[in-house]
């Protein structure tokens, strides 16, 4: 195939030529980027939170009026014992928040009492020796906590002889795999690692937290806030919903003066994940749906590009036939001729598409696009070409000779 | 003759229909995606209070020092002893000082059963600083702020859903187990984005449900909606926390010109360094002074989905508009001997041009109508991307409609300006010939 003519016939239809490959590079650009955010979220929401989702729910529940500090873990102790009696019911603990929840408590956590010389961040949750499980947490290192290790105390004090931390942040803190045993400091007083526990996530999913997601810090204490309680609650599997159900009656029957809002008083997992993964999924589909649209939009200017090239060469094409050309030359030739269009679009495309990404690298605290999102874009915008050039270009290999000798 | 070729532009639509209904096809994709993330943007980028965003100031103060502040910033509210001392100074025309709050409320009727409220805690210049409108009575004043006062204003959708709408003023509403005596009902006010309470509360919430003085529910310890500490979290109780280093309160002030934002300015400065002299602050003063629209930015209250759609979407519209000068070409080249015959029987190039104009603009009123429907459908479909608080400020008014079918006609006649202009180059001799 001589790429020769082909390139002089392209001079003969500048603006046409450069429309097209302006809009392979544009699509490029765009869809590179499209692909690039859409596996960042799909990553972001595979993350596991280390619970056992499918069956666990959340109550959340107020108070009305301000318990005074001794009413209050009487109510707690006697809202617990309501809830295992719940039919379904298999553990329940009273906590501050939750994975996903998006709200909760940080603190810095260090080797000394020096809160400038902390090594991180990590959530801190609330729990009772009935927390594990509840949550379904495995522990790889230690105990659980003792009955008699839980303590009430009020949401600003927290000084812990003992804590439970994740996996990731044992690792963190102790990177030589030492951490059972060990001191580490939440507060101004020394707190023993007495357990370590495969994984629980943070309460948070979005970008701030990122660095300290998999740092969790179990304390145990039971939280004393006159503003309410939330629960935790574990079903047999299969019995969930029953559970939703009942939970929230059963409380109001043995204490109707409390707040359960209706709308998301009472949470499954499977809500809570939504909400928490909603812009991740929400941008994920975003970017899907304006990605085939773009990719189809440009299909379809190709395809009505050509077919106007078509109609204006007819009597070209019955020459070429006439002088010997075979269908197949002119098909090639057409196919040929978007190939070269569609390699110079993608050159332009790629230099487009590395440069939109570090525009938004610098405005969205992204990663930087890899190659290989730019190789399969390019695959995708080549080979969509030369299926939308198809058709055009099998009419036009349909011209018969005898077209060379109309209309002159 | 303008409408003469706006008809013949009308009547091309129906030639090659599948070359039109591509072109059409593209512009309405393409301005309604624009539009529908537009009608987000527009919306969370908006300023809350026009006439006024640039008198409302929020001072910051900086009580937690280079080592714990976060890049250099102040902490985004004030601690209660720094917020009282701002108050005590009376160095602005208006102050207000506030934080975000949950309470229950027990209904009055006995069978139906508690629930919680949001509402805030102000003092009495807040009223009369945002501009909040009253359907009846009014707010207090610096009187019942300082006689701690058990008095409620309630909204207009709260006192509805309480009171059945009826004017309740000198009526009593219980929170949190105490009696409130209502002094005022606002009108539906509902500023987006809540520029006035960002800390610690989404900018796009539902609307809130009462106001309570200030000193009053610090007395009733009705604890924020967060807070935010450094260094060693270990109080012996309400008071102890309330007087710690821990940031919950956000005060705004009134200042009506340059001179008063300097001299303001400096007060919060000298404040500082009072504190640094008296030992409590062991940094040199760090202080910060923002409007309201400067206020929004530094807080980035444009959730980043709604920029990067709106960008998406634009650069989608700019490919739509490529392919749409691509197909105008193809559609109007494949006229040139009908033009060549216009040509020779007298017709000015101009002429030529003006028609083909028209034509694109027929073209981009049939993308605007496609747009306008495919925006309807965006902007109920939003809630998939934003959350239900976001998703319900995107709505299709009037302004929105002018706007869709303006761009989409002003955009393809803009695509239309080279395909026109290849149109009227068209040498009639050469098409007779060629015939």
């Amino acid at each position: 195939m001589q790429i020769k003519p082909i390139i002089a016939a392209l001079r003969h239809h500048k603006a046409g030529t450069l429309l097209i490959a302006l809009q392979i590079a544009l699509t490029l650009a765009i869809v590179c980027n499209a692909l690039f955010i859409i596996h960042l979220r799909m990553a972001h929401m595979a993350q596991t939170s280390g619970v056992d989702e499918a069956n666990l729910l959340v109550i959340q529940n107020g108070w009305v009026g301000k318990p005074a500090a001794g009413e209050n873990a009487s109510m707690l102790a006697a809202d617990l014992a309501t809830l295992r009696k719940v039919p379904g019911v298999v553990d329940v603990y009273a906590t501050n928040a939750w994975p996903l929840a998006e709200g909760g408590t940080v603190y810095g956590i260090g080797h000394t009492p020096d809160k400038l010389a902390l090594v991180t961040s990590t959530a801190v949750y609330f729990v009772d020796d009935h927390a594990l499980a509840t949550l379904g947490l495995k522990l790889v290192a230690g105990r659980n906590f003792h009955a008699d290790e839980i303590s009430a105390t009020g949401p600003d004090h927290v000084a812990p002889a003992e804590v439970i931390v994740t996996r990731a942040l044992a690792e963190r803190m102790f990177p030589d795999g030492s951490a059972l045993g060990k001191m580490v400091y939440v507060s101004a007083k020394p707190s023993v690692i007495v357990g370590v526990v495969e994984r629980m996530q943070a309460p948070w999913v979005d970008n701030f937290a990122a660095k300290w997601a998999d740092y969790a810090t179990l304390v145990p204490y039971q939280l004393m806030d006159s503003a309410g309680a939330n629960y935790m609650v574990r079903a047999v599997p299969g019995q969930r919903d029953d559970v939703v159900r009942a939970a929230p009656k059963a409380l109001l029957a043995a204490n109707p003066m409390r707040v359960i809002n209706r709308d998301n008083g009472v949470q499954t997992y499977a809500d809570i994940r939504a909400d928490a993964y909603k812009s991740d999924r929400g941008m994920a589909i975003l970017m899907s749906v304006i990605s085939v649209m773009l990719l189809a939009i440009t299909a379809a200017g190709i395809v009505g590009l050509t077919s106007f090239w078509v109609g204006q060469r007819r009597k070209q094409i019955g020459v070429r036939r006439a002088l010997g050309a075979t269908r197949g030359d002119i098909l090639r030739y057409f196919l040929t001729e978007n190939l070269l269009i569609g390699i110079g679009g993608v050159l332009i495309g790629i230099v487009m598409a590395v440069t939109v990404n570090l525009w938004v690298v610098t405005q969205f605290e992204m990663a930087r696009l890899s190659l290989g999102y730019v190789i399969v874009g390019t695959a995708v915008l080549l080979v969509l070409g030369q299926c939308a050039v198809l058709a055009p270009a099998l009419r036009a290999s349909k011209v018969p000779p005898v077209e060379a000798t109309r209309s002159v | 003759m303008l409408s003469y070729y706006l008809h013949l532009g009308l009547r091309s639509l129906r030639r090659n229909p599948v070359l039109t209904g591509l072109m059409v096809m593209a512009i309405g994709f393409g301005v309604a995606a624009s539009m529908t993330t537009y009608s987000i943007f527009r919306a969370v980028s908006g300023n809350p209070i026009p006439d006024k965003s640039a008198q409302l100031f929020t001072p910051q103060v900086d009580g937690w020092g280079p080592q714990q502040n976060i890049k250099g910033e102040p902490p985004a509210a004030l601690s209660y002893t720094d917020a009282m001392a701002l108050q005590r100074a009376h160095k602005a025309k208006r102050l207000t000082l506030l934080y975000g709050m949950s309470m229950s409320v027990v209904p009055e009727s006995s069978n139906s059963l508690p629930f919680a409220a949001n509402g805030y805690a102000v003092t009495g210049d807040f009223f009369s600083m945002f501009e909040v409108p009253f359907l009846y009575g009014d707010g207090w004043d610096s009187g019942a702020d300082d006689g701690r006062a058990a008095t409620v204003v309630l909204s207009e959708e709260f006192n509805r859903k309480i009171f059945g709408g009826a004017n309740s003023v000198g009526r009593e509403v219980t929170l949190d187990g105490h009696g409130y005596r209502v002094v005022g009902v606002t009108r539906h006010w509902d500023p987006k984005p809540r520029f006035f309470a960002l800390f610690n509360g989404s900018p796009f919430q539902q609307p809130t449900d009462f106001y309570l003085p200030f000193n009053r529910a610090v007395d009733m310890q009705v604890s924020p909606n967060g807070s935010s500490c450094r260094g060693h979290l270990n109080f012996s109780g309400w008071d102890d926390w309330m007087h710690s280093i821990c940031v919950w309160v956000t005060p705004w002030v009134e200042l009506d010109n340059a001179t008063d934002v300097t001299s303001y300015q400096k007060f919060l400065e000298a404040y500082a360094a009072d504190q640094q002299h008296a030992g409590r602050f062991a940094w040199a003063p760090n202080v910060r002074l923002r409007d309201v629209m400067q206020w929004l930015d530094f807080q980035q209250v444009v959730p980043p989905e709604s920029r990067i759609s709106l960008l998406l979407a634009l650069g989608f519209f700019v490919i739509c508009l490529v392919n749409t000068i691509g197909l105008l070409l193809a559609k109007f080249l494949r006229r040139a001997s009908e033009i060549g015959v216009r040509r020779a029987l007298g017709a000015s190039r101009r002429q030529v041009y003006v028609q083909y104009l028209m034509e694109a603009g027929t073209v981009g009123l049939a993308g605007g109508v496609l747009g306008l429907l495919l925006t309807a459908a965006g902007v109920s479909g939003v809630g998939l991307l934003f959350t239900p608080e976001i998703a319900r400020l995107a709505h299709l008014d009037l302004s929105l409609i002018a706007l869709t079918l303006l761009v989409a006609v002003f955009a393809t006649m803009a695509a239309a300006f080279y395909p026109a202009w290849r149109a009227a180059q068209v040498q009639p001799a050469w098409q007779l010939k060629s015939n």
